[in-house]
């Protein structure tokens, strides 16, 4: 059927489980359907026909925080939100990441006032920061890559 | 930053804790049978971060009512602090499905306010971006509500031909959505050779897309099921609660900003306002695919009337002068320079100033006290107004019913909670 009958007997691949799960991870990776304001359309707009994130193993947009292992924090976070994303976030197994996507969640972008939390990073970690108001779909799976990078060389010992 | 405890705001909470949260807006009928669900802030369907209350008996949903806010960003009040042309990006980012529409009413106010008008060249201009902004926000109603009952292609199609219309906005603007591009007294600059190809071009094939999405609904049995009789609002109904747009058209009242109040010279062109009398999730499914149409026919006729000229007005204290100017007239520096750092002033007085968004009656409230400030802005948000009667259309009906109605009703929380 595939590449098994043209190779013939595959045999042994030795090869470092940490690369080999930090691989899988990266390949795989369920984001939250969670979208906040003008940066969920961009969001969607990547998951969609043109920029289509499902050739990063990302089509699968879980609506629970329990099947999810990457938020991207589309959008700003307003003060009555803050606490309903921390909830959020503490749902999501482990090993889990988060995209701050966007001026707003990066650093509060325009709305320097008392309803926006200046940077979703006061309430959760941030491993990566797209910029743009909102930030172009290529923008955004520019992030996605660099988050790649990063778990690929991740030790599994930090999670443990 | 201090989080306030999450037990505070998600938690099950107890009868009188939910009345003081929701205010008097739910009423509960039987606390002790009946289960009370909270649907959101986090939920596929909510189209954003609305909260639902719900208290249901089996899945029938016997009272709700909706916890706003988890948007409120303060606009209205940072708009105080910024000049009029400033507060203009503000406005981009309330109703961010149609940024386009919101810049319109907000700079019509201005020049209301100010008495002048823009010129004919940008008045078509305007029409022409504000007519494909309300294409790409019904394309994203369409595609998200038919996700809502499980249409996932319907999505994937919207999108291919939104991002078109966000290219155009992207030409003339070079921002895909937030685009600050009509200013006072006219527009940032003229659009360039490009874009009427380009957009007879998306003229050509958008109506074989809309046949094509038609197809796709229209006729399919469980899209009829689900919209069908759903969420009915009669016609007193429909007016007495205040709804606009698509809800209010869906319920065969009709009222269109655009043929009622003209603006932008709307009353030159020729179109149709689409009615349906049923007032239930069809109605409305049908009216905003109209209305899909009709947008396209003043496109075509904006751009065979596209006339020459400039597209600002020539009036240096409101409109900065070209940068060639700058190198050669004194004047031109000193109108430059007070324009962007102070601002032009505005005289005293109050407007109200209405346009037709994608969602319905956009109106903007704005108060000038003499300096280069507002001294108030307030909108009229068309889906805050049109969200309050969620609660009225979905009772007696299932929970599944409240998320096709929600879908219909087209909200976009940035504009409900500004």
């Amino acid at each position: 059927m595939g590449i098994e009958q043209k190779l013939g007997n595959l045999g042994v691949v030795t090869y470092r489980l940490e690369d080999l799960v930090n691989w899988g991870r990266t390949n795989a990776m369920w984001p939250i359907l969670f979208g906040l304001a003008c940066c969920a359309i961009e969001m969607m707009g990547s998951q969609a026909a043109n920029y289509d994130a499902s050739r990063f193993g990302m089509e699968l947009n879980r609506p629970s925080p329990r099947q999810s292992d990457l938020m991207i924090v589309a959008g700003r976070v307003t003060r009555k939100m803050a606490p309903v994303v921390r909830r959020l976030y503490d749902q999501m197994p482990e090993p889990k990441w988060v995209i701050a996507m966007g001026d707003c969640a990066s650093c509060g972008g325009i709305f320097n006032n008392y309803a926006i939390v200046q940077g979703v990073d006061e309430i959760i970690p941030v491993d990566v920061y797209v910029g743009g108001c909102p930030p172009r779909p290529e923008a955004l799976i520019d992030g996605i890559m660099s988050l790649h990078e990063k778990i690929r060389t991740e030790k599994l010992g930090d999670w443990a | 930053m201090t989080l306030t405890p999450v037990s505070d705001t998600i938690q099950e909470l107890t009868l009188e804790e939910l009345r003081n949260k929701v205010g008097t807006g739910m009423e509960i009928e039987n606390a002790e049978e009946h289960m009370l669900l909270s649907m959101g802030p986090q939920h596929p369907s909510t189209h954003g971060v609305l909260r639902l209350l719900v208290e249901l008996d089996g899945e029938t949903v016997v009272n709700l009512a909706p916890d706003i806010g988890f948007l409120h960003t303060g606009i209205e009040k940072n708009m105080e602090a910024k000049t009029f042309t400033k507060a203009l990006v503000m406005t981009d980012r309330m109703d961010y499905l149609s940024p386009m529409s919101n810049n319109l009413g907000y700079i019509l106010a201005i020049e209301k306010l100010l008495g002048v008008e823009a010129t004919p060249r940008a008045q078509v201009i305007r029409v022409i971006l504000t007519e494909l902004q309300r294409v790409a926000s019904h394309l994203v109603w369409l595609g998200t509500s038919a996700l809502d009952m499980a249409a996932m292609s319907v999505f994937l199609y919207c999108f291919r031909e939104r991002e078109y219309i966000l290219d155009l906005f992207e030409m003339v603007a070079g921002q895909r959505m937030m685009v600050s591009y009509f200013r006072p007294g006219g527009l940032w600059r003229d659009i360039p050779e490009e874009f009427v190809p380009a957009v007879r071009q998306f003229l050509d094939f958008m109506p074989a897309k809309i046949a094509d999405y038609e197809a796709l609904l229209k006729n399919n049995p469980i899209f009829l099921q689900r919209t069908k009789g759903v969420g009915v609002v009669s016609y007193e109904d429909a007016i007495s609660w205040g709804l606009t747009g698509g809800c209010l058209r869906g319920s065969g009242v009709n009222y269109d900003v655009r043929k009622a109040t003209p603006y932008c010279g709307y009353e030159e062109y020729d179109f149709d306002v689409p009615l349906q009398t049923d007032g239930d999730v069809y109605a409305r499914y049908l009216v905003r695919m109209e209305e899909l149409r009709q947008s396209l026919r003043i496109i075509e006729q904006a751009l065979n009337k596209l006339p020459e000229g400039p597209v600002q007005i020539s009036d240096r204290k409101i409109v900065p002068p070209p940068r060639a100017e700058l190198g050669k007239s004194m004047e031109a520096v000193i109108h430059h320079f007070k324009l962007w750092t102070e601002g032009f002033k505005a005289p005293e007085g109050f407007v109200y100033q209405a346009i037709e968004s994608p969602r319905g009656e956009f109106g903007v409230y704005l108060r000038g006290n003499g300096s280069s400030k507002p001294a108030r802005v307030h909108f009229r948000a068309p889906s805050y107004v049109n969200l309050a009667s969620l609660p009225r259309m979905s009772k007696n009906l299932f929970v599944a019913d409240v998320v096709a109605i929600i879908g219909s009703i087209d909200i976009v929380l940035g504009e409900i909670d500004r």
